[in-house]
């Protein structure tokens, strides 16, 4: 017994770092691999700590409005305004784009490669019923799906899985079906079966990531001041050259666009 | 198939080059779910013995709600306990969300009722047995309770590890009370999680294997520190 609670002590050598701030992130950033660029850099030059919480942007929100985390940086324009709007977050600064992408099996039952607009192949999935995953989990992806449909999809086709961007492309490859992804998340998925990309480069597929730092007066406990070097940081011209010159496979995934 | 032998090989790889990170995942799973189970048989011990013994008026209700509660589902209990230590609920001020602390405190109320009913069961039997001897003796309660758990610490033995068997293994409730933050609560089980949703299959089933040879190697340490089963002694 006392060898077991000499062993429990040398669990709780804890490492407690002095400057620490959490970061509520979507999971396309973390997926990217740019995280792991981005953050270790950030340390060097500030000495702060980011702890990541990788989740959808519904879930970083939320936990943004109860005072869990100190900023979000997350890609829903909409549900970003109504955020701030309602005095969550105390601004949207704008820092950096990617795009979606619309995959699907190789084989294209839908014919989608030559479709002129992402609305255009989203109504020939839907005319085919071909089977299309959906996040279904209120992700900033998910928003930006459902606002591609011309109408709201509805039928045995149409798969909601309730899931983060890796396992609903796991559920695509097995299944064999469309999906809507980010590109980095596309890039970096070590799964895809038989999927391909299909429809890229329309400006509707534009994904903008803002930081949004809570508001100090609603939650007095957040970090406001590392949160402010956080956002200078990330809008300076050293993180631009990182995120532009960051690049999988020879190609960029995300465009600096901070001002 | 082929994933199966990759992760064996990735398995390999990790253990042998001692990976710094694949390292401290394993400590702080073992830190969180050796801190859970002994809070928890602090509690459940004592209070499963007593069942056994002590009679009073809803004992049958009691343990009728200790074995429901054995099947807890952990996802519900992270979230409750989500709820209760976010900075919006009741114990926001301690800041203890996603922190080892939140993940103790979720695994203590789940294996908490598991390790209390295998104790009740254990000793209901035992104290049949004993019940005459310690009456005749005119012991206080106090000292039966002890007696039982002295006596009867190999069935003690098996509710705590079902009850480390069911922490190291859980995921739900750590998820959602931890965060899976890197370097400060990504524990085995959240790390698998997250390389499956990236469809690294090799890696998440190298971390798999790890954490059952860690719950294997747990389960003979504590054998062996204890002394059971070994020749002439019980």
């Amino acid at each position: 017994m006392k060898t077991i609670l000499a062993l429990l002590t040398l669990f709780w050598a804890t490492t407690s770092a002095a400057e620490t701030l959490r970061l509520a992130v979507t999971t396309s950033f973390e997926n990217s691999g740019l995280a792991d660029m981005l953050l270790p850099a950030f340390k060097a030059d500030t000495g702060i700590t980011v702890q990541l919480l990788v989740v959808g942007t519904g879930q970083a929100l939320r936990l943004g409005q109860a005072g869990d985390v100190d900023a979000v940086l997350v890609h829903a324009k909409t549900a970003e305004e109504a955020f701030v709007a309602a005095g969550h977050a105390t601004h949207r600064r704008e820092v950096m784009y990617n795009d979606f992408v619309l995959i699907g099996p190789a084989t294209d039952p839908a014919n989608i490669r030559s479709a002129p607009s992402a609305t255009d192949a989203m109504t020939r999935i839907a005319q085919t019923q071909a089977p299309f995953v959906s996040r279904g989990d209120d992700s900033g992806t998910h928003k930006a799906e459902l606002a591609l449909w011309p109408e709201p999809p509805a039928g045995d086709w149409y798969l909601e899985s309730g899931s983060g961007m890796g396992a609903a492309l796991n559920t695509a490859a097995g299944l064999n079906a469309y999906i809507l992804s980010d590109r980095a998340s596309w890039l970096t998925f070590g799964n895809p079966g038989t999927l391909a990309l299909l429809f890229e480069g329309d400006p509707v597929l534009h994904n903008q990531y803002s930081l949004l730092p809570i508001n100090p007066d609603r939650h007095p406990h957040v970090r406001a001041d590392l949160v402010t070097t956080l956002e200078a940081w990330l809008t300076s011209p050293s993180a631009a050259a990182l995120i532009d010159g960051y690049t999988l496979n020879g190609a960029q995934l995300f465009t600096f666009n901070a001002r | 198939m082929n994933d199966i032998l990759d992760g064996l090989i990735a398995a390999f790889w990790l253990v042998v080059t001692l990976d710094a990170d694949l390292l401290d995942i394993s400590l702080r799973s073992l830190h969180v779910s050796l801190s859970a189970l002994l809070i928890a048989s602090v509690i459940a011990i004592p209070l499963g013995t007593a069942l056994a013994v002590q009679r009073f008026r809803f004992r049958r209700f009691v343990i009728a709600v200790l074995n429901a509660l054995m099947g807890l589902p952990p996802v519900v209990v992270g979230l409750i306990v989500y709820i209760l230590l976010s900075r919006s609920g009741p114990f926001g001020v301690l800041g203890l969300l996603f922190t080892p602390t939140a993940m103790i405190i979720a695994q203590v109320i789940i294996i908490t009722p598991l390790i209390a009913s295998i104790t009740h069961q254990a000793m209901r039997e035992l104290w049949a047995e004993y019940h005459d001897l310690l009456i005749s003796l005119n012991t206080t309660k106090r000292q039966r309770i002890m007696t039982l758990i002295v006596d009867g610490r190999r069935a003690l033995l098996t509710a705590a590890l079902a009850g480390f068997g069911r922490a190291i293994g859980e995921v739900g409730a750590i998820m959602i009370v931890g965060g899976n933050i890197d370097n400060a609560t990504r524990v085995l089980t959240t790390a698998i999680a997250l390389e499956t949703g990236k469809g690294d299959f090799a890696l998440a089933l190298a971390l798999g294997f790890v954490l059952i040879g860690l719950a294997l190697a747990v389960n003979l340490a504590i054998h062996w520190l204890s002394g059971t089963e070994r020749r002439g002694r019980w």
